[in-house]
This record gives structure tokens, C-alpha cells and sequence, in this order.
């Protein structure tokens, strides 16, 4: 059997189009040659991903007490019932529920829960969160949440191959704004999109997430990452809303990864995970250093 | 080396930091399967990041537990500096500066125990869970610590090409097992040899054998980590 291999975006699409195939089945083509696995054995792992994500998001939601710094905690539940209340709202009750699922997911990692990390802990609430309530939403099988995943995993090594996933090197660009770009991709095709408009809504979900900043407050994955995972998924959301709409990214996705590393490279190291510079160098950010017990941070600069 | 879909896709770990918590446990245990015995005594040289924020994402204790065998996955990981101090091992973090050559999130792990040469290991958790291993007793190395097809043989010699060539020989003679890739070091009259291996895992009695050729000093099999 002809085995896939791709290294950018461009030749995933021309992969997915000269077979007229979606993302995610190149993608799982793809593992079998590299794992020399079975498609049942390769499906069956990342089944075990999707139970996993499903059991983090359970026990997020159901997190009723506070991290050790005191940062996080219980807040799963209440964006949760607030999606679920009367008051008016303004977005989709989807994406309120997958605001709650990311933040959950967040919380669990925090506290040392288990989680999946795709593509990394800190930003492992994304991806879980947009695919189970777009299938909830939607009234989507398993088998079609599982082809979601294959697709964010083939943008996600894409990325990985080409730029980075790591917060030490790009900021959280690399980890949220990954996240949210492999989550658009996936939610375009379980939603019914053509390969092209995964891409474009990975493209354009990314792009708006240039630059970003790793500040973690006293280097803990809690503030901003926990509700930056919510942020992160609604960015998701409107990259998938505007590729089905029929609007394309002027800018390929290779591109987008391209800028994505380059302005990785620019950014200072205080602003790549060593919480020295951003939101954890603000007076709020020094007190939660001082209270766990941290020495303070000379000026970086 | 082609990415697996499953390094995106994972690992399953235990939070709170996939670079910080689940690659410290992979640099950990890849330490261990080096030095091939439960060590009395384990030093830690912490490097950028690793020094600056590791004590909220745990990082102390993922490495502890990647020494003591742990999955990035096992709940215990949260104990395992109380399970080390059970154990009788006795351990020390350090803050140290590598130099810039070193990626951020960089380990120096001195590994000891009674009546064998101490080891040194020196290892980067580079993303996403995945763990690069650069340094073995000062040879440079460049061992990935991610899911895949290859295994990797480490093997300790003595500097001379008909060492290795024996090596590789009966390699050659065990059944479906392709060498996909070689790197050796050299330091005065003394090699570090890695085999990225394709095919099955190689057998305890293999290792063994490749073990016995005159001129080398250790052979350790290294699978795949998770």
C-alpha cells in the first residue's frame, strides 16, 4: 500500500486533493508508515488520547479546590454553569461549553491530573475542549471526533517540523497558538470542510496568535495558561467560522508557520517561559513569586 | 528522524508542564537505562529554565521519577522524591550554566553507586514531552527520547576500528535488524558508539553477546520510552 509523507502544508494539501482524501486519513496513512503499525492498532491509540481527554475534562469540571499557589482551581464549574444558565449570552452555547471543557482541562494539568499533551501540557485544554463540544453540539460520532485528532496532528507536525512547539523557544504562540490552529484544522473537518479550509483555518487561527508571550507568574502553568486555553479555543472557533464562510488566509499556512518561528527567534528570552519578563514581572505576578517562596526577579532588561 | 503523529499527540502525562514535567521524566529515565542499575546517589545540575522555574512545575520531581523507571503518566509522580528517600536514594538539585550552547531546559545527571564508575548524562527536554539526550560522560551524542520505530544500542569501547567492526558483524548476523544510523565519539584512546537500530527489540542474551567482543566496557539497549 502507498504510504503518505508530508513536511509542509502544501504538500498535505497536494497529497489530500490529488486523492481526493480528508486530512485526517493522510494523517493516519501516514503513522502507519512510520510506526509500521496496523490501522486498527493506530487508532486504537489515540482512542486511548480521546479517553483520556474526555476523563481530564470530567475531573476539571469537577475540581472544586484551589492549586497550591492559590491561583487556579474551580473555575471549570462555574464557566460550565453559566453556559448552561438563563441569563442572556452573546456566543453560541458550543463555545461557551468549550470555553468551560479548556478551562478544565487546565485546571486538572495544574494540579497534577493526567492529560494529554497535544501538543503540549500547558496548552492541552484547546483541543480537547473544541472537539467535544463541537461534536455535542453537533451530535458527532466518536469515529468523527477521532478523525478531528488525526487532522490536528498533522498541523501540529507541520509545525513541529518547521517551527516549534515548545514555549522555551517560541512563546506561548508555539503552545496556544498552535493549539488553537491544530483545533480550528480539526473542528473545520468534522464540521464538513475540504482540506483547504482546514489549512485556511489553521492559517488564519495562527496568525492571529503572533507573538504571543510565555509569562507564566512564577513559572507555574496556571495564570495566564489556564484561561488562556479558553481564549485559545474561541480563537479556534472563529478560524473555523471564517473558512466555512468561504474566506481564504492571504497568507499559505506555510508562511504563517515561517513567521511564526521567525518571530519566535526575535522575541527576548524573558518572554519565552523563564517567567522573568510580561505578566510575571507586574507587581501581581512579583507577590505570587514571593508568596511560593521564589527570589525575586532582577530587572531582565 | 520522521515525527511520529503520537509525539504531537502525547505523550499522557501527568501535569503540570509537558517540557518541564513529562521530558524531565524521559531525560530521567533515559539516565537510568545508561547506567543500567539503581542508583545510591543521583546529582542534579539544573540549566536555564530548569533552574529558574522548576520547582512549580515539578521538575524535581519527573526527574526523580524518570530515574526510579516512572511513566510520564504515573500518578506517583507527585510523590516521588518521598519514594526516592524510601528507596535509600539520595539526591541533590543544583543550579548550574551550562552555557548558551545548551537548549533552555537542560539536566546534567551524575548518577552513582557502590562498586561501579560514576555517569554522567546530559539531557534537554526540547517540547511537547520529547527529550534529546547530548552528552554521555562528556562524548556528545544526539539521542532522541521520542516514540518511534528506532532503538538505540550505546555502546563504550575501546578506540579501535576493529572494536566496533566486530560489533556491527554480528549485528549484521542477528535476524531483521537494520543499523539506520551511527554516531561515535572519541576522547584520547576511548569511544562512545550509538546504533540507531531498525526492527525488534534486541534480546537480554544479544546484548550480552555484542558485550563479550574484547575492547568493549558496556553495551545498554535502549527502547523506546513512555
Amino acid at each position: 500500500m502507498k504510504r503518505f509523507v508530508f513536511h509542509t502544508g502544501a504538500e498535505l494539501l497536494r497529497l489530500a486533493e490529488k486523492y481526493k482524501m480528508p486530512i485526517s486519513e493522510i494523517a493516519l496513512n501516514y503513522e502507519q508508515g512510520v510506526s509500521e503499525k496496523t490501522e486498527k492498532e493506530v487508532i486504537a491509540k489515540m482512542k486511548r488520547n480521546l479517553d483520556v481527554m474526555r476523563e481530564a475534562v470530567k475531573s476539571g469540571l469537577r475540581l472544586n479546590k484551589k492549586s497550591f499557589s492559590g491561583m487556579s482551581g474551580g473555575n471549570a464549574g462555574k464557566m460550565l454553569k453559566y453556559a448552561g444558565s438563563k441569563s442572556k449570552k452573546i456566543t453560541s452555547k458550543a463555545l461557551l461549553k468549550a470555553m468551560a471543557y479548556a478551562i478544565a482541562c487546565g485546571e486538572t494539568n495544574a494540579q497534577m491530573g493526567r492529560i494529554v499533551a497535544f501538543p503540549t501540557a500547558g496548552a492541552s485544554g484547546v483541543i480537547p475542549a473544541a472537539v467535544l463540544s463541537v461534536s455535542e453540539e453537533l451530535k458527532l460520532s466518536d469515529e468523527k471526533i477521532m478523525k478531528g485528532l488525526f487532522t490536528a496532528s498533522a498541523i501540529g507536525l507541520i509545525i513541529a517540523e518547521n517551527a516549534t512547539l515548545a514555549g522555551a523557544y517560541g512563546g506561548c504562540q508555539a503552545e496556544i497558538g498552535s493549539a488553537s490552529a491544530m483545533a480550528a484544522a480539526a473542528i473545520t473537518e468534522m464540521r464538513g470542510g475540504t482540506p483547504k479550509q482546514c489549512l485556511d483555518a489553521a492559517s488564519l487561527s495562527l496568525k492571529n496568535m503572533l507573538g504571543l508571550t510565555c509569562d507564566p507568574i512564577a513559572g507555574l502553568v496556571e495564570v495566564p495558561c489556564v484561561k488562556r486555553n479558553a481564549m485559545g479555543v474561541t480563537n479556534a472557533f472563529s478560524g473555523s467560522e471564517i473558512a466555512l464562510a468561504g474566506i481564504e488566509s492571504f497568507v499559505t499556512f506555510d508562511d504563517v508557520v515561517e513567521a511564526m518561528k521567525t518571530t519566535g527567534e526575535m522575541m527576548p528570552s524573558a518572554l519565552r517561559e523563564t517567567a522573568l519578563g510580561g505578566l510575571a514581572l507586574t507587581p501581581t505576578g512579583c507577590r505570587i513569586r514571593a508568596k511560593i517562596g521564589l527570589p525575586p526577579i532582577k530587572s531582565a532588561h | 528522524m520522521a515525527y511520529s503523529l503520537f509525539d504531537i499527540a502525547g505523550p499522557v502525562m501527568i501535569g503540570p508542564s509537558s517540557s518541564h514535567t513529562a521530558g524531565a521524566v524521559k531525560i530521567g529515565q533515559f539516565a537510568r537505562a545508561v547506567f543500567d542499575k539503581t542508583p545510591s546517589k543521583v546529582t542534579f545540575y539544573m540549566h536555564g529554565s530548569f533552574a529558574t522555574v522548576s520547582a512549580g512545575h515539578a521538575t524535581d520531581k519527573a526527574l526523580m521519577a524518570g530515574i526510579m523507571k516512572f511513566k510520564t503518566s504515573d500518578p506517583q509522580i507527585k510523590n516521588a522524591l518521598n519514594i526516592a528517600k524510601k528507596l535509600g536514594i539520595a539526591y541533590k538539585f543544583a543550579k548550574t550554566d551550562l552555557g548558551p550552547e545548551f537548549h533552555p531546559n537542560t539536566v546534567k545527571i551524575v548518577l552513582e553507586a557502590p562498586g561501579k564508575k560514576s555517569m554522567e548524562v546530559i539531557g534537554s527536554s526540547i517540547g511537547g514531552g520529547s527529550a534529546r539526550i547530548v552528552k554521555i560522560n562528556d562524548f556528545d551524542v544526539d539521542i532522541k527520547a521520542i516514540a518511534g520505530k528506532y532503538k538505540y544500542l550505546v555502546i563504550s569501547h575501546s578506540n579501535d576500528s576493529a572494536v566496533l567492526t566486530e560489533v556491527l558483524q554480528k549485528i549484521t548476523k542477528f535476524d531483521k535488524y537494520y543499523i539506520a544510523g551511527i554516531q561515535s565519539a572519541h576522547i584520547d584512546n576511548h569511544s562512545l558508539t550509538i546504533l540507531n537500530l531498525e526492527g525488534r527489540d534486541l534480546s537480554l542474551k544479544q546484548v550480552l553477546e555484542l558485550a563479550k567482543v574484547k575492547g568493549v566496557e558496556f553495551v545498554r539497549s535502549l527502547t523506546k520510552l513512555d
